[in-house]
């Protein structure tokens, strides 16, 4: 049914349309309004069956869905940011243990210095734990993408984070069509756990394993994520025969065949780049889109496809790899490989700095030339970088950066207008 | 594509109002997105809300920056922030005061714009009257229904209903009402 | 004929306390069809408390729940010796996640029963007092307010063994540990810190608090069973010592057990929504002094009388506070 609800509610009508048995609920921003609803929703009685649990961390929150799911229930949380660091050990322990729990993760930048906007680094500090990484472009697919994770993940038994832009995404009111019941059921059977605890056949789970039999355990997750490459696809095929809806797989791509040049990205980014994409081909500009659906598994095949189709990429993403460049780029790289055409890398929308149309115009005006640096921060403001730079190479005590940056950028621009 | 920019006070409704305006649009069988612009949420600070409106899927994420019509709910924020940042030659002006808008301090942001673009609505006044609050977000809906047409007041007014139900609702509608007439009548 | 409470102490399949009793209030260990949870071939070192606490707790939460029972353990000695890949010492379906999450868990696992109609299932989270005091704390002071039907057992040996004797805030004052060394007249352990974990929970008002002791089987199979036949959150503190960690006589692990409790230094009591229900009187007294010298991490302490002198006070505030000596000064 076509509705005009925030994207956290449709998150939380398609989580409620899946069955959940057990939902752990932790507040953070932006995925408050995500567990409200859920709560709402069970308190309310249009999700029947369902243990709704106010915990007391997120690090709890995670470690309460470890125990149902492994007890059998079909078991989701959601969390952001710094939540879903405080549970990075359950994160691990989860992926370790194979529980097909499925986290929404309402991307948002981590702290220092603290801020509630949108980027993608928290998902990209868990991308090596094991979970398999789903992002949603549009609230219709973060819909899509949740009812298909449950499948993906029990299919796989190997949990599932789906990653959808805080704000952005998760605080927007949009069009979307949400499943009716008969429609899920049909697509989402029953929980059938691999493992399960239960006293008519007792077995001990979460055991020690030394060097001798752990390199076997670590190999097989890696396996069921190469495993993952082809399930994920055929979930997607399966769920856009019931509801007619093209929401998942690995990669999607817009106006990429002849294009010469190439824009990597995740998320919801994706819709503005369309934007300037149509502008500049309305111009004869020959450029295109990717968009990463699954970052883990990384479908390196299937990128390498479409990459080699192109004479230059350009990857965008919110996140950073301190120290080195860009994260996604790296992964891009990857697939890349016996490709001998440039990529560069940008990193934007960092903290949720918006990114528009104009400065996205200008950046791959800049990349079809072939004029920008191997790693460039969009709209970085470089007047006051170099001011903090040199404020630290004259004295000792230079105080807090982040204090300093924001003083110089200073508070809201007053402006007269009389 | 239509983008409408509200600006307003943390509490008065701002974020709401985008919403219903995106429901309104819904109700016409158009695409609408709405989204909040915030600071930490606390009661005062400056809140901006955006909408926009369209016959087809609406891509577009970044903030509205140049909007086709602009509300300004709270007319302290013109001494605060540039509320008219990117707001076209041809764009709506709707605001929220029951002074005349000579007295607001704006002539000159106004004056490029024309002739019955430019609207003074005593939002809150009305507000009072029908709703016993100082809410003035469904009424400059109401407003910005008669002086755009962008939105039908009968989807303004479905809209109020799906989001305030009871008699809470019935007075808010009664207030857009109100407000539609009486800006209709003035443009 | 009046009733008369007459109490014995440890007791095995022949010795007299068990004999006398109604087969219902025997211990289950002697039972030859026991469940023998925690089973042999364990690793636990020559005289671990722990290994004798889990089996006896288990057991009994077994008999109550006539074998409908789930446990989820925390990472530490327990954990470690009873599951040495490929090899599990469990016989009940058991569960280890991370250090600091048994209880909340044992919520997840207890959440999964409810919503599966599974109510005859029951469900343990256990662990050491480094798991419990320390690292697990804030799950457990979750699991707790919220009122979850778990019991959460801890094993309390008094600091972090496993991973080779450090300091939790379960080590008493005086306790010498890998990172509460005694140099001169500095203590190991700092007197005036640490943790009231029983006192805690009932500050919570869950329906059952208890601590229990190795030294006195029935007693800590009455407690359990009790437990089991309660729902909601509920908390049992098993005092166990450890031989490695104490530096103590592996054969006088019983006995050291029943020297903490009659000195008053592990007072034995029961609670009930925050008030005290009952309490274990001292039998025969036993000086502080007794039970420090067989222990090498008190050595320190009897070189020193201020620190002999603080522990000694503990022990008599304990006394004066739970009612720990009847008015006799033996049997109630």
């Amino acid at each position: 049914m076509l509705k005009q609800i925030e994207g956290s509610h449709g998150v939380a009508e398609a989580v409620g349309l899946c069955r959940p048995e057990v939902i752990c609920a932790y507040p953070i921003t932006p995925q408050t309004h995500i567990v409200e609803d859920l709560g709402a929703l069970v308190k309310g009685g249009k999700i029947t069956d369902c243990e709704f649990i106010n915990v007391e961390s997120e690090f709890a929150a995670l470690s309460v869905g470890i125990g149902s799911s492994a007890a059998g229930a079909r078991t989701y949380t959601a969390t952001a940011s710094q939540g879903l660091l405080y549970m990075a050990e359950a994160v691990y322990n989860t992926s370790g243990l194979g529980l097909p729990i499925v986290m929404t993760v309402g991307n948002r930048a981590i702290g220092s210095p603290i801020n509630i906007w949108n980027d993608q680094s928290d998902s990209m500090s868990m991308r090596d734990a094991g979970w398999i990484q789903l992002f949603a472009e549009t609230n219709q697919q973060a819909i899509d993408v949740h009812i298909q994770a449950f499948k993906i993940a029990e299919t796989l038994s190997m949990p599932v984070m789906v990653c959808v832009d805080g704000f952005i995404l998760t605080h927007a009111y949009e069009r979307m069509d949400v499943p009716d019941q008969e429609q899920v059921d049909r697509f989402l059977p029953p929980f059938e756990p691999r493992q399960v605890l239960d006293p008519s056949d007792p077995i001990s789970i979460g055991a020690m394993v030394g060097p001798e039999a752990f390199t076997e355990v670590r190999y097989m997750e890696h396996h069921k994520q190469l495993k993952a490459l082809e399930i994920i696809p055929e979930i997607n095929n399966e769920f856009k025969e019931i509801f007619g809806r093209d929401s998942g797989g690995l990669i999607s791509t817009y106006r990429a065949d002849d294009a010469d040049t190439l824009i990597v990205t995740l998320g919801s980014v994706i819709g503005t780049i369309s934007e300037v994409i149509d502008e500049m081909r309305d111009k004869g500009q020959k450029i295109g889109a990717m968009t990463i659906r699954s970052f883990r598994p990384f479908p390196l095949d299937e990128i390498h496809e479409v990459l080699k189709k192109t004479q230059r990429v350009v990857v965008f993403e919110k996140c950073l790899a301190v120290g080195l460049g860009g994260i996604v780029a790296n992964n891009v790289r990857m697939a890349h490989r016996g490709l001998t055409t440039p990529v560069y890398t940008v990193i934007g929308g960092l903290g949720g700095r918006p990114i528009t149309r104009k400065s996205l115009n200008e950046l791959f005006e800049k990349a079809m030339n072939d004029d920008l640096e191997e790693t460039t921060f969009l709209d970085l403001k470089q007047d006051v970088v170099d001011h903090e730079i040199d404020r630290a190479e004259k004295f000792n005590r230079s105080g807090a950066i982040a204090e300093n940056v924001l003083r110089q950028i200073g508070v809201v621009d007053v402006a007269k207008t009389s | 594509m239509l983008q409408v920019r509200i600006h307003g006070r943390g509490g008065q409704g701002v974020v709401s109002a985008a919403e219903m305006l995106s429901v309104s649009a819904f109700l016409e069988g158009k695409h609408a997105q709405a989204v909040p612009s915030f600071g930490s949420e606390r009661m005062g600070a400056p809140v901006v809300a955006f909408c926009r409106i369209d016959d087809k899927e609406i891509r577009l994420r970044e903030p509205v920056l140049e909007p086709n019509a602009l509300i300004v709910q709270d007319p302290t924020l013109f001494q605060a922030i540039d509320v008219f940042n990117g707001l076209p030659d041809d764009g709506y002006l709707l605001i929220n005061t029951g002074r005349d808008i000579a007295e607001l301090g704006i002539e000159k942001a106004v004056a490029r714009l024309p002739e019955g673009h430019v609207c003074a609505v005593p939002a809150t006044e009305i507000a009072m009257k029908y709703v016993k609050r100082p809410l003035p977000n469904a009424v400059l809906l109401g407003a910005l229904s008669a002086i755009t047409g962008v939105i039908k007041i009968e989807s303004v007014e479905e809209a109020i209903k799906s989001k305030f139900p009871g008699k809470i609702g019935e007075a808010n509608i009664a207030a857009a009402r109100a407000a539609y007439e009486s800006t209709s009548t003035k443009s | 004929m009046k009733d008369q409470q007459v109490k014995f102490y440890q007791t095995g399949t022949l010795t007299v306390g068990n004999r006398l009793l109604d087969s219902e209030l025997r211990t289950v260990q002697a039972t030859i069809d026991r469940s023998n949870s925690l089973d042999s071939g364990h690793r636990a070192c020559q005289g671990c408390g722990e290994a004798l606490g889990a089996r006896y707790a288990i057991d009994a939460a077994m008999r109550s729940t006539k074998n409908q029972l789930i446990a989820a353990n925390a990472t530490g000695c327990l954990e470690v010796f009873t599951t040495p890949y490929p090899e599990s010492a469990w016989r009940i379906p058991w569960m280890h996640s991370l250090f600091g999450n048994a209880s909340a868990v044992a919520t997840g696992i207890a959440a999964a029963m409810k919503v599966k109609g599974k109510n005859d299932v029951r469900v343990i989270a256990q662990g050491g007092d480094g798991g419990t005091t320390d690292i697990g704390f804030g799950c457990l002071s979750g699991m707790f307010e919220r009122n979850d039907d778990v019991l959460y057992i801890c094993y309390d040996n008094q600091g972090y063994m496993n991973t080779g004797v450090q300091r939790s805030s379960a080590t008493p004052g005086g306790a010498r540990t890998a990172t509460t060394m005694p140099v001169g007249p500095e203590p190991g352990a700092d007197f005036d810190k640490g943790k009231n974990v029983p006192l805690i929970a009932m500050a919570h008002n869950i329906p059952y608090v208890a601590t229990a002791s190795v030294d006195r089987l029935h007693d800590l199979e009455a407690k359990v069973q009790k437990a089991m036949s309660i729902r909601g959150a509920r908390y049992i503190q098993i005092f166990v010592p450890c031989p490695l960690g104490w530096g103590s006589n592996p054969a006088s692990t019983i006995q050291i057990a029943r020297m903490a409790v009659e000195s008053g230094l592990f007072p034995l009591f029961e609670a009930e929504h925050g008030e005290i229900t009952t309490s274990t009187k001292i039998r025969h007294k036993v000086q502080v002094e007794e039970y420090l010298k067989v222990q090498r991490r008190f050595a320190h302490v009897l070189k020193n009388p201020d620190q002999l002198q603080k522990i000694r006070n503990i022990a008599d505030n304990n006394i004066k506070k739970f009612g720990l000596m009847s008015s006799t000064g033996g049997e109630e």
